[in-house]
């Protein structure tokens, strides 16, 4: 299967990165290379393999249902770059 | 002489003959990093006041008895910085916790000391993707120390540390062990809590040890391991007590050399040496068998589509909001999100989330994704098969000793295929490590070349009784 071009700034909107018009030449050329020699899992027949998604597959994890202490809320937001009014500040979403 | 020459079993047996106390130790170390760091660059940052209040109230009855270990720096301790050598974590992030494999180490007596450098969110092989400062190869200046636990490599093979950990997605805790000169073990997938590492690969990130000998190795992997409620892929398995793993001889134990493993391309030192390693381990009474794993020529391809997949997922939790670097320039929240990553993340970063949203991206699921996933199950397969008759295998860690600082630089498919020894023990999630074997002579330097000894599922005893029979000779 021959890889075809990546459309670049397609994938970087969904991967939501702000690329420069270099950036956006550069990766291109640089995904589509590294996708070419992807090209080699071709040589082996795949067909009906059933793929894995964990090599140590652990199923079903729960715990009791207990309630735990987390993060005060002060806690959470010690990290935040911007809080206001005791929360996480984020750019304007409503007019 | 520093203490910071010594393995962690000779200063345990000093501290508990009382001897020396564990703040000594961490005091020695500390003017050794002071005077060290700024030419070698191992370490980010590193905190000795704490460390000596640590270490001033330890428990010297406990194994590891007080003694400091350096931290790679996408481990989190609560109250320290961890950078993930990006500029993402550098401004304004404090480990709010102790990551799993923290708390264990602390149980066992031990006080994290230290942050070392890294790849980017451990990305790469050279530790040149950090956006944060160089490491320097201590036995070559002008080398890079490998990646991406370059910093831990680093600083155990360049005596900044005793001991350290680094954490292996795709070979980075064997791959710089074997280009400084030093010992790296990368456990079972499942076998070390990943709960506080930051996730790069989820379903092949694996924590582990970087020491001086492999005695150190399995002293450490005694207070690594064990099932943690935090991390659902923690394995509820056993951990015996590895140390009983040194001493022994291997008179009969039966070496795979996977045939593929050895091939043209490979570094004619590399090759010299791993060969002198495969004889020793044959006079030592090991019993050495060719095996096949026919799968090898497509590892590094499952590798790099897995891996950026998952690391797309994980490194979309870098919002600029919870935490973590934000744009001062956007006027909108889409703009927030693309120029707050636009600025946090490095080249190599951005080039794997966009490598890995693309093959997750709608209508190439299956061409890239889904075969990737069945790829590795040949892969997998290829070790069930190989393991029916032998025990171990081995390899050579790292085609190639060391590179010039900037070699790899401009040529990311090149630096990627650097990983083809190490990768597929993630991708089938066993334990494997790196000891140091002959060093070759390259340009009137003695660079190291590291061996690989590669296990069975949760059969770290036997990789490390190997190792340890081979690093005695």
């Amino acid at each position: 299967m021959p890889s075809p071009e990546i459309p670049i700034r397609h994938v970087a909107t969904l991967a939501r990165l702000e690329l420069t018009d270099e950036e956006a030449a550069r990766y291109q050329e640089q995904l589509g290379q590294i996708l070419h020699y992807i090209d080699v899992l071709d040589r082996h027949d795949l067909e009906g393999v059933e793929p894995t998604a964990h090599a140590m597959p652990v199923l079903d994890v729960i715990r009791a249902d207990e309630a735990r202490t987390g993060f005060s809320q002060a806690e959470s937001l010690t990290n935040a770059p911007r809080r206001a009014m005791d929360q996480f500040q984020i750019p304007k979403v409503l007019e | 002489m520093s203490l910071a020459t010594q393995t962690l079993a000779s200063l345990q047996r000093r501290i508990a003959a009382g001897e020396i106390h564990p703040r000594d130790v961490v005091a020695d170390l500390a003017t050794t990093i002071e005077a060290g760091n700024p030419q070698l660059g191992a370490y980010l940052s590193w905190d000795a006041d704490r460390a000596l209040a640590e270490a001033e109230k330890a428990d010297t009855t406990l194994p590891l008895a007080g003694l400091p270990i350096g931290i790679k720096d996408n481990i989190n301790v609560t109250g320290q910085p961890c950078t993930c050598g990006s500029k993402m974590l550098a401004e304004n992030y404090t480990a709010p916790y102790d990551a799993g494999a923290i708390v264990r180490l602390r149980s066992g007596g031990a006080v994290p000391f230290g942050r070392l450098n890294m790849d980017e969110f451990a990305m790469g092989s050279t530790t040149e993707n950090s956006a944060l400062g160089l490491t320097r190869n201590p036995r070559d200046p002008q080398r890079v120390p490998g990646g991406s636990s370059g910093g831990s490599a680093a600083a155990v093979a360049g005596n900044l540390a005793l001991a350290a950990l680094g954490s292996d997605t795709g070979g980075s805790i064997r791959q710089p062990a074997a280009l400084c000169g030093c010992v790296g073990l990368k456990p079972t997938y499942g076998r070390v809590s990943r709960f506080g590492l930051v996730a790069f690969a989820s379903s092949l990130d694996q924590i582990g040890p970087l020491t001086k000998t492999v005695e150190d190795a399995a002293l450490l992997l005694n207070h690594l391991c064990g099932k943690d409620g935090r991390d659902s892929t923690s394995l509820d398995a056993a951990v015996p007590d590895f140390t009983t793993a040194i001493g022994r001889d291997i008179k009969g134990l039966r070496i795979g050399l996977p045939r593929e493993y050895f091939i043209d391309g490979l570094h004619a030192g590399v090759s010299a040496s791993v060969k002198a390693a495969v004889d020793r381990l044959a006079a030592l009474g090991a019993e050495l068998v060719e095996v096949s794993l026919p799968h090898t020529d497509v590892g590094v391809a499952t590798y790099y589509i897995v891996a950026p997949a998952e690391a797309s997922a994980n490194l979309a939790r870098f919002d600029g909001i919870r935490y973590g670097h934000r744009s001062d320039d956007a006027t909108d929240l889409m703009e927030h999100y693309f120029k707050s990553r636009a600025e946090g993340f490095g080249p190599e970063v951005k080039r794997r989330i966009l490598l890995g949203t693309y093959v997750l991206s709608s209508g190439y699921y299956d061409a890239y994704y889904l075969k990737a996933q069945r790829a590795r199950t040949l892969i997998r397969r290829d070790f069930e098969q190989a393991f029916e008759k032998v025990d171990v295998l081995v390899s050579p860690t790292s085609p190639a000793p060391a590179h010039k600082l900037g070699e790899l630089k401009d040529n990311p498919l090149a630096a990627y295929l650097e990983d083809v020894f190490t990768i597929p023990a993630n991708l089938a999630g066993l334990p494997a490590i790196s000891v140091p074997c002959n060093p070759v002579e390259v340009d009137g330097v003695s660079l190291p070349i590291g061996l690989q000894i590669i296990g069975k599922p949760l059969d770290e005893l036997t990789v490390l009784r190997a190792a340890d029979a081979f690093e005695r000779g």
